[in-house]
């Protein structure tokens, strides 16, 4: 079984980690998995800014370098999100590459959903004894149903959840809202803060390095230097 | 009502700062929400009513034409008169000529968004005409002079306390602290209004084309005083309001209260069908029905069109995670909210109104909470998209798409810049790999800092790491 990694621009830039443990935990699971080595970005930010048409053109680019795999897997929902639903929902709408892009949305998964939907997943590498607190991303929760799946894996490496209330709220990121609309996004991302602390967890687990690094850059801006702020697949993969 | 969508983050940042309306906003989200979420729990139908309600709204706006003649011919059948208002100039000068020629000194209103659109209040007491609103919400914003921060509670952003003082102030009696008491107290004051108006003026949620009727909902039953009192009944409300049958309207009413604050039937519900007939006991003896365009048409056929479908519910706003941090008065004119930064944009202009498609996360909550499945955040994409086509957006903002777009499309150019990016924001980052200020992105470093990258791509460092494979084999 072929497996495409897309590992998001952010990841690339930011975090190698997340990829390098989604890519230990593939493999780990009997998967040939291949990255290609040209992939940038998704699109979505090209996209949500209204640029349609540089959103259709990495898309393209997205589908070229990922056409020949059984499988695509990406860390974040966010992505997912752009791949699996607004290119076959709005993009692609009565252009003639759309059933090419409704194949691609088929076989793409985030990556909780496939550990456990797909590979069906029973032992993961990762120990981790604390307790967490997880946050649902937008995208993933509302688009792709993604809920369970982390929570379930995150239990599997032995971390106990502690809910947090409003798990399901918006953490204020956005995207480019996150600059644009930087104040009004720094207080959504306080009132998730607030949410965090209350749970007294010793980490905020979530599935988009976006959300993440929100999250975490307002934590440290209130003094928070203690609590983890950690990609599923790395608690998973035993490389937090 | 003035516009003032232009200036949404200044306000916006007021609102932020605004303890007073933090709190009341907090108290009535939890209202809002929950509510809902129990009222929709119970109702166990919900999605398949709800993909039925927008099938009724769409048959509705795709009859547009067809709908609004039948409504006319059977409204003028039962003795009403209906005027069509290309704008909001036009639907004044209707009300106010009705009122001139009639020798209207006193109106009562009962709740319309659509007045409070087109200005009507002004327009009227600039005539001479004393206009009293009913709706206890309305009534209190009226004391208050200030406009609607919500389209189903008005004056939701106001605290029981911030109204005590309004009434101590308007009725001169001793301060009240309980709701109840407040609320007879308004009442009493309201009667002699009810009972001396000359022309009442009432919204509509709905106008039904295969009996001529125009429909209200309320809480406070005081459109029943509105439409039935006066001799002279007028009728405001937009041209999309109409559906086709009375049918329709049982579906549609299943999810307004639902959505809207958690009921599961409404108190009131208002059907005026004409005027006072020989052998009726009461009713107007004229009834005025006034349908307004104000750029409603322009919607027909764009591929903003399902937003036309929206019922009035504002269970979008109660979701929307901005809305409820900044409050409805942020967004500068009558339609806050999700389906605001979509309404206003239209009705008054993209360029008046640039930060509002863009005053979203696109986190999706009111699209799961619109009863009519309007796609909101979908909407405010094409609205961004005419903003980027049309170059509405800042220089700057644009120059970013567009070299972010030329990059990410050449590899080996993105490979370079991000390899140099992530190592000089890691320098940047310092000991703690944090980065407390940048310039460009300082809406984000204001409130939170940018937490560095780890210092190489992951691109490389897979290269890396194959090579170092492969050489070990
Ligand atoms: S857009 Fe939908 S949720 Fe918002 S007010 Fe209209 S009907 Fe209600």
């Amino acid at each position: 079984m072929k497996v495409g990694l897309f590992v998001t621009c952010l990841v690339d830039l930011s975090r190698p980690g997340i990829g390098f443990a989604a890519l230990k935990l593939l493999e780990g699971a009997g998967c040939e998995v291949v990255v290609p080595e040209a992939q940038t970005c998704c699109g979505q930010p090209g996209y949500n800014s209204g640029g349609r048409e540089i959103a259709k053109a990495l898309a393209r680019k997205v589908l070229a370098e990922f056409r020949d795999c059984d499988y695509v897997v990406a860390p974040s929902g966010s992505c997912s999100g752009q791949m699996k639903v607004a290119t076959v929902h709005d993009l692609f709408q009565g252009e003639p590459d759309l059933p090419e892009f409704e194949k691609l949305a088929a076989k793409w998964y985030e990556l909780s959903q496939f550990l456990v939907e797909v590979l069906k997943v029973e032992r993961v590498p990762g120990k981790f004894a604390g307790t967490v607190t997880y946050h649902d991303s937008c995208s993933g929760l509302r688009e792709l149903g993604v809920k369970m799946q982390p929570r379930y894996l995150l239990q599997m490496a032995g971390a106990s959840i502690a809910e947090m209330d409003g798990a399901e709220r918006c953490c204020g990121f956005g995207g480019t809202f996150s600059i644009k609309l930087g104040e009004i996004s720094t207080r959504m991302c306080e009132n998730k803060c607030e949410s965090i602390r209350a749970t007294r967890a010793g980490a905020i687990v979530g599935g988009d390095l976006g959300c993440l690094l929100n999250i975490e850059g307002r934590l440290r801006r209130t003094g928070d230097k203690d609590t983890k702020v950690l990609h599923f697949a790395q608690v998973i993969a035993g490389e937090e | 009502m003035q516009i003032q969508s232009m200036f949404f983050k200044k306000r916006a940042s007021e609102k932020l700062d605004d303890a007073i309306l933090q709190g009341n906003m907090k108290r009535a989200k939890g209202k809002f929400v929950d509510g809902r979420a129990k009222a929709v729990a119970e109702f166990g139908v919900w999605e398949e009513v709800r993909t039925h309600a927008a099938k009724v709204r769409d048959r509705a706006l795709a009859n547009l034409d067809a709908y609004l003649v039948e409504f006319e011919r059977n409204a003028v059948r039962r003795g009403a008169v209906v005027h069509w208002a290309e704008d909001a100039e036009e639907a004044c000068a209707i009300i106010a000529g009705i009122a001139a020629k009639n020798g209207v000194r006193k109106v009562t209103k009962s709740k319309s968004m659509v007045s409070e659109e087109v200005n009507l209040n002004e327009r009227l007491e600039a005539a001479g005409v004393q206009v009293v609103e009913t709706d206890l919400g309305e009534y209190i914003l009226q004391l208050a002079h200030e406009p609607p921060s919500h389209i189903v509670a008005p004056a939701v952003h106001k605290s029981k306390e911030q109204v005590a003082e309004l009434f101590v102030r308007a009725h001169g009696k001793p301060r009240l602290t309980e709701i109840p008491a407040m609320t007879r107290e308004a009442r009493e004051a309201l009667r002699d209004h009810f009972l001396t108006a000359d022309m009442g003026i009432s919204g509509s949620n709905f106008v039904i084309a295969e009996t001529g009727t125009t429909l209200t909902v309320t809480n406070e039953g005081n459109a029943d005083m509105v439409t039935t009192l006066p001799r002279i009944h007028v009728v405001i409300t937009g041209i999309e309001k109409v559906i086709g049958t009375l049918e329709d309207f049982a579906t549609l009413i299943r999810l307004l209260p639902r959505s809207a604050i958690g009921q599961s039937i409404t108190n009131y519900l208002t059907l005026t069908t004409g005027v006072k007939m020989p052998g009726d006991t009461d009713g107007p003896e004229q009834m005025h029905i006034v349908l307004v365009d104000a750029g409603r048409t322009k919607l027909v056929g764009s591929d903003l069109q399902e937003m036309l479908r929206c019922i009035r519910c504002g269970a979008c706003m109660n979701h929307c995670p901005v809305y409820q941090n900044v409050g409805g008065h942020a967004y500068g004119w009558v339609y806050p909210g999700p389906m605001g930064s979509i309404l206003t944009p239209v009705y008054v202009g993209l360029e008046n109104a640039g930060d509002l498609p863009n005053a979203a996360t696109f986190c999706g909550e009111c699209a799961v909470a619109c009863p009519v499945k309007i796609p909101l955040p979908d909407l405010m994409r094409k609205l961004r998209e005419q903003q980027f086509d049309r170059k509405l957006r800042p220089w700057s903002e644009r120059m970013v798409i567009a070299a972010w777009g030329f990059t990410a499309t050449r590899p080996a150019l993105y490979a370079l810049l991000s390899r140099i990016g992530a190592r000089v924001a890691r320098w940047m980052g310092g000991s703690e790999g944090l980065i407390h200020w940048l310039p460009g992105i300082d809406g984000w470093t204001k409130g939170r800092d940018m937490p560095a990258p780890s210092g190489r791509t992951f691109r490389e460092m897979y290269r890396q790491k194959r090579s170092g494979a492969s050489h070990g084999r």
